[in-house]
């Protein structure tokens, strides 16, 4: 299938770790302002090939990659890029919540703006509420800014790393099982998210919710063994896929 | 006796062996305090906290020459192993696998087995003999040298337990490498690295044989750090040997001193490092 302008766009990467390839030549685009699906059975590569998006791959052991990713046209990988103006641009909620313990609410949200230094403080306090705002927790919130950000609930910690993210107004956001760790009601508050956000961002995520892939996003991608295996928009993923891998794993008979 | 009773009996014979365990490990620690402040406390008076000691026979002075000097020792000896400490923890808990790393950490686990009478005999070397003279900083050295290894080891294991999801979360937010490791990774962990070096520091302020013959001693006030100076685990040493009843009484309450000394450094550490959040603690 052909997009007109990707926001990201991968061309034949290989993603490995030392001598082992987890991510085989994959040529992936996905458009902007929308969700993206990346669905497969664990060991699929799918988290990997996620990491090469904002270049956190090459930070683990052995993380190396050919091929390239394009960001808006550019390759991230490239000889004068730099890696913190990637992730700036790129930014990543994880699976299991990542609020800094030492920093309170608000300096948990601002911990991305204060990078760049020269903010005022009434500029730093209305990107903190709207940012805060965008992940719906600014009215659990608003009354204990500066209370400490691990006494929040596991599914508050959540949507805190998510405003924490889109603070600083990146292009692109990578969810990485985001809500694997959540319980059902954390879990729909962040689809619900998902929904608001797609308006400003692009949006890649990793599930193994099979209905959280078809609730949520507009193309789905399998991976398999490394490689991916289909790609299309979610509901001709999911009612008419294919490829019978797709098919077998999406209506449960492995994986 | 059924099988409830059994375990019921199990469970509280176990019980009464830890508590006999927690008291055989409290109760020396209580002895020493209290013999030091039946022995001690009664030497203590205003002049023995700004008097230096007066020659043998006269009674009165103090030990104030020996406070400073434990002070300007082992404040001195912490300038120096402390950031080195700290520095090489860092660098051992960030490249865990380099050979650099894996040799450092060998070799402080080797330094802090050998006995403080070596590094002393070894800051001897290096500093005293080819100076020509004693002096405080030849002691400071040798602190340092003993406090390396600890600050080090501490340091390098309070950054490990410190969750790798915290790095990768900065370093996805655009954190530089040594901006993760300086505002996350090591202040996450500074509650208990703050805690590990003061307990370093109370070590160290204690040890006696690496300043016999480093600092040397001094009979009178001295703030030079390259001339000998006294310190209180030395007046301690020459007072107990010493033939005289007053020297005896003048080396339980400079002990006492030394002890409480330590304390204050602890209590105080606590205090100034307490968690803002009361999240845990090292």
């Amino acid at each position: 299938m052909v997009e007109a302008v990707a926001r990201v766009q991968t061309e034949k990467l290989t993603a490995l770790y030392g001598k082992f390839t987890a991510v085989k030549d994959v040529t992936l685009g996905f458009a902007a302002n929308q969700v993206h699906a990346l669905i497969g059975p664990s060991g699929c590569g799918k988290s990997t090939f996620l990491r090469t998006i904002n270049r956190m791959h090459e930070m683990s052991i052995g993380g190396w990659i050919t091929g390239s990713v394009l960001l808006d046209g550019a390759d991230i990988y490239g000889p004068d890029v730099s890696v913190i103006q990637v992730r700036r641009q790129v930014g990543m909620v994880f699976q299991k919540p990542t609020p800094f313990p030492t920093k309170s609410i608000y300096d948990n949200v601002a911990a991305g703006l204060v990078l760049e230094g020269g903010r005022a403080r009434a500029e730093l306090d209305e990107v903190v509420e709207r940012s805060l705002r965008r992940a719906a927790l600014w009215d659990e919130v608003k009354d204990r800014l500066r209370t400490s950000a691990i006494a929040l609930s596991g599914g508050q910690q959540q949507r805190l790393c998510l405003a924490r993210t889109i603070a600083p107004e990146p292009e692109v956001i990578l969810l990485d099982e985001p809500t694997a760790s959540l319980d059902p009601q954390g879990t729909q508050r962040i689809e619900e998210l998902m929904f608001e956000l797609k308006r400003d961002f692009t949006i890649v995520i990793v599930t193994h919710n099979m209905q959280q892939a078809a609730r949520v996003s507009d193309t789905t991608t399998f991976f398999y063994l490394g490689a991916m295996i289909e790609h299309g928009p979610t509901r001709q993923m999911f009612t008419t896929p294919t490829n019978e891998q797709t098919e077998a794993y999406i209506t449960g008979r492995f994986g | 006796m059924n099988r409830r009773d059994r375990r019921r009996f199990k469970s509280n014979a176990m019980v009464a062996l830890m508590i006999v365990a927690v008291v055989i490990a409290v109760l020396p620690l209580l002895f020493i305090l209290g013999s030091l402040l039946v022995h001690g406390a009664s030497s203590m008076s205003l002049a023995f906290f700004t008097r230096v000691p007066v020659p043998a026979g006269e009674t009165g002075g103090g030990v104030v020459h020996a406070i400073v000097g434990t002070l300007v020792i082992v404040g001195i000896a912490s300038l120096i192993g402390v950031p080195v400490g700290i520095g090489a923890g860092i660098y051992c808990a960030e490249y865990p696998g380099s050979r650099m790393a894996v040799v450092t950490r060998f070799l402080s686990d080797v330094m802090n087995g050998t006995p403080s009478i070596v590094v002393g005999v070894f800051a001897w070397t290096l500093i005293v003999a080819p100076s020509h003279h004693y002096s405080a900083v030849a002691g400071s050295a040798a602190l340092a040298m003993l406090m390396i290894p600890m600050v080090m080891r501490t340091t390098e294991e309070l950054l490990k337990l410190v969750p790798n999801s915290l790095r990768e979360a900065a370093l996805a937010l655009g954190y530089a490498r040594w901006r993760t490791t300086l505002s996350i990774m090591l202040r996450t962990a500074l509650p208990g690295i703050v805690t590990g070096t003061l307990l370093a520091v109370a070590r160290i302020a204690g040890e006696t044989a690496p300043l016999l013959f480093t600092a040397l001693g001094n009979q009178y006030l001295s703030f030079k750090p390259n001339a000998p100076m006294a310190a209180l685990p030395l007046v301690v040493f020459s007072y107990a040997t010493g033939p005289y009843e007053e020297w005896h009484r003048f080396a339980w309450a400079a002990a006492l001193v030394l002890i409480i000394v330590v304390l204050v450094l602890s209590v105080a550490a606590r205090l100034a490092t307490r968690q803002r959040f009361g999240a845990a603690r090292g």
